[in-house]
């Protein structure tokens, strides 16, 4: 996995709630057996003006220039700002595979849902919680501000805004050295392969129908 | 220990490791494999040379690709059929139990677990979908996951994970006639939200969950996700345990009673604290009708669709207004003037033969609106629809004007053949009313199976206790 320290980057405001994972990339790519090339049909149905399918040339397709990540000034965003239970619904990775793809290190609401979250902090990728009146300050400041950079700091947990304004966040204390080192769940859950199989054992006595 | 819930149990049963911040190792009894969210943690798996740590755990079917009509051709779309190819020989190389395609035993990998036995009390339940929920209505912990952690999963057989908080959702009283469990839990995400249930695991109690089959039951705890709890979960009782007697993978003999000694067990105690308590009155729920793109949006049968000049909070009126013109609804509309395209009966809410069996009631003996385009009842299995076929319902449903298909996901998320055109409008037993779900531009209303059976005939939303 990537390590996550620091990041200075431009933020791009998505002003909706409930955003779910099938708008964040929907069904038709998720036929794909690869992890990678998501990045072009994130948001797809909201990005682009026609039906969108595997293996199309998204680079000839029609731009919704409405939709926020198709406005020039947010061409690069690094942080996504979004609104309450972002992520909500299906269990599918390839929602944070495709943000990660589309370059998104980083994305700042009130709340995520649970699996989503989870999956993020499996990619290098970083969900920071803010309370809600934060949120709407930012959407204010990333609005009338074009350019708008955030830098955030993983180690001190803190976020720092153009105008010296600092904004904390909270972060499990596991998930956060799994971040700053790039470190393999698996390969840290295998260093307890004693205790996974004195655990199997004792539930073979216990509750034998399990293991037929 | 002191007093325990039921969530208490089945997390303490499953603890191989635990570090002072409360990360903990949970060991996995059983995981549930499906073709899209598995592919790549095989590969993950191989690029690390490693191996499944505990194969007989693991339990493989296609589902979300599959066609739903004639299969002797296999599967037109090429992308599509390699997905399935892929699980295939994953499970062929690393010899994994696979219900495959042309199985009577193959369909929706929610409907197949708990029809085979493969779910059971006491038992940690994983998938790489978030409706895995379902299975904890066998008091299972069973939640949806990844792919990275469907990769962790086979390679460890554990999860790292820290304990959600509890909450008990407690309907007393007694359900209506024509009042379903899929009316039950869409009233209870009306009332706490999709993000109501974050950061919990709910346990469904009361009088009138007991009183649930435990297809009922299993459509209660699929939903608990929309709720935005990764787990739902319901205490054992006889209901349970009559379900599970005989089925494939379930214990026999000796093994059998031992099993039911321990499920017994599997209850919350009396006096057992909950981070959070809901209650609803079953007897004041009403059918229900989602108008919106979120299942919290979501009105009683004799409603109207909101009006978002009367919602105060900017957020949330700018979300009304975002969904009503998605569905091209008017404020203010009556529930039942509104007129539908499409009706889906099926998916891993509502696909058991118990549904079929409701649905069927209500289209016994009449037609299909001819506004409706296409009526579809779609099995959860291949033992789903053949028990079906015994009782004659293909019969009843393919006599009112639905077709008659074979078990799959099917159009609850549109990733094979089925699903909506842009701008039709559809009764749908499924369980996500999203932008797009089922089909790109299509506007899907959340309904039990009585009420899209009601809605097929009559060409619009109905009042299924009036029909």
């Amino acid at each position: 996995m990537d390590k996550f320290i620091q990041v200075d980057g431009l933020v791009v405001p998505l002003d909706r709630a409930n955003v779910d994972t099938d708008a964040i990339i929907p069904k038709q790519f998720l036929k794909s057996i690869k992890r990678t090339g998501f990045g072009p049909n994130l948001f797809d149905e909201w990005r682009y003006l026609d039906h969108g399918e595997p293996g199309m040339d998204n680079s000839k397709r029609p731009l919704n220039p409405d939709f926020v990540l198709n406005q020039p000034r947010y061409h690069g965003a690094q942080i996504l700002l979004a609104r309450e239970n972002f992520g909500c619904g299906s269990s599918r990775e390839h929602a944070p595979w495709a943000l990660d793809d589309y370059g998104f290190r980083a994305i700042i609401a009130p709340s995520f849902a649970d699996i989503f979250c989870n999956n993020c902090f499996k990619n290098g990728l970083l969900p920071i919680v803010l309370d809600i009146a934060n949120i709407d300050d930012l959407f204010q400041a990333v609005t009338a501000t074009p350019g708008y950079h955030l830098k955030i700091d993983l180690e001190q947990q803190s976020i720092i805004a153009p105008n010296g304004v600092v904004y904390r966040f909270e972060v499990d204390a596991f998930r956060k050295n799994c971040l700053l080192n790039g470190l393999d769940d698996i390969g840290l859950t295998l260093q307890h392969v004693r205790e996974i199989k004195e655990y199997e054992a004792r539930r073979k006595l216990e509750a034998p129908w399990l293991f037929t | 220990m002191g007093t325990q819930t039921l969530y208490d149990k089945l997390w303490n049963g499953h603890v191989v490791h635990e570090e002072h911040d409360g990360t903990t190792l949970i060991y996995i009894d059983r995981h549930l494999v499906h073709e899209v969210t598995s592919p790549q943690a095989f590969e993950g798996l191989r690029l690390a040379g490693r191996k499944p740590w505990r194969i007989a755990s693991m339990l493989a079917v296609a589902d979300h690709n599959v066609p739903t009509t004639d299969r002797t051709q296999g599967i037109a779309d090429p992308i599509s059929r390699l997905q399935v190819e892929t699980l295939d020989s994953n499970c062929d190389e690393l010899g994994i139990t696979e219900f495959r395609m042309a199985d009577v035993r193959q369909g929706i990998v929610h409907v197949i677990g708990p029809e085979q036995g493969a779910t059971l009390p006491g038992m940690t339940v994983v998938c790489g979908d978030s409706h895995t929920s379902t299975h904890g209505a066998f008091a299972a912990l069973a939640f949806g996951i990844g792919t990275s952690e469907v990769e962790h999963v086979m390679a460890t057989q554990c999860l790292l994970m820290k304990k959600a908080r509890a909450m008990q959702v407690l309907v007393e009283g007694t359900l209506g006639k024509g009042v379903t469990a899929k009316d039950l839990v869409l009233a209870v995400i009306g009332k706490i939200g999709t993000a109501g249930g974050t950061g919990y695991a709910i346990e469904f109690a009361g009088s009138a969950i007991r009183a649930l089959s435990m297809e009922g039951r299993m459509t209660i705890c699929n939903m608990a996700i929309e709720a935005g709890a990764r787990a739902g979960m319901i205490a054992v009782d006889d209901t349970t345990i009559s379900y599970l007697k005989g089925r494939p993978f379930a214990p026999q003999g000796e093994l059998w009673d031992k099993a039911v000694d321990y499920w017994r067990t599997l209850h919350s105690d009396e006096g057992a604290q909950f981070d959070k308590v809901v209650q609803l009155d079953a007897a004041e729920i009403k059918p229900q009708v989602t108008w919106g793109t979120s299942p919290e949006m979501v009105v009683a049968v004799d409603g109207n669709v909101p009006d978002p000049a009367r919602e105060s909070d900017p957020v949330k009126r700018s979300s009304i207004d975002l969904s009503l013109k998605y569905m091209g609804l008017q404020p203010n509309t009556p529930i039942t003037e509104i007129r539908i395209d499409k009706v889906f009966i099926g998916s891993c809410t509502n696909a058991r033969i118990e549904d079929l069996r409701a649905a069927a009631e209500v289209v016994r003996g009449k037609h299909v609106a001819a506004n409706v385009k296409l009526a579809m009842a779609v099995p959860g299995s291949g033992l789903v629809k053949q028990q079906a076929e015994r009782e004659g319902l293909d019969k009843i449903f393919i006599e009112a004007g639905f077709e008659w298909r074979e078990p799959g996901c099917s159009m609850c998320l549109a990733m094979n053949a089925d699903r909506l055109e842009s701008g039709e409008r559809c009764a749908s037993t499924s369980n996500r009313n999203f932008e797009g779900r089922q089909g790109p531009g299509g506007r899907t209303h959340l309904v039990s199976p009585e009420m899209a059976a009601a809605a097929a005939i009559a060409g619009h939303f109905v009042d299924v206790r009036n029909f």
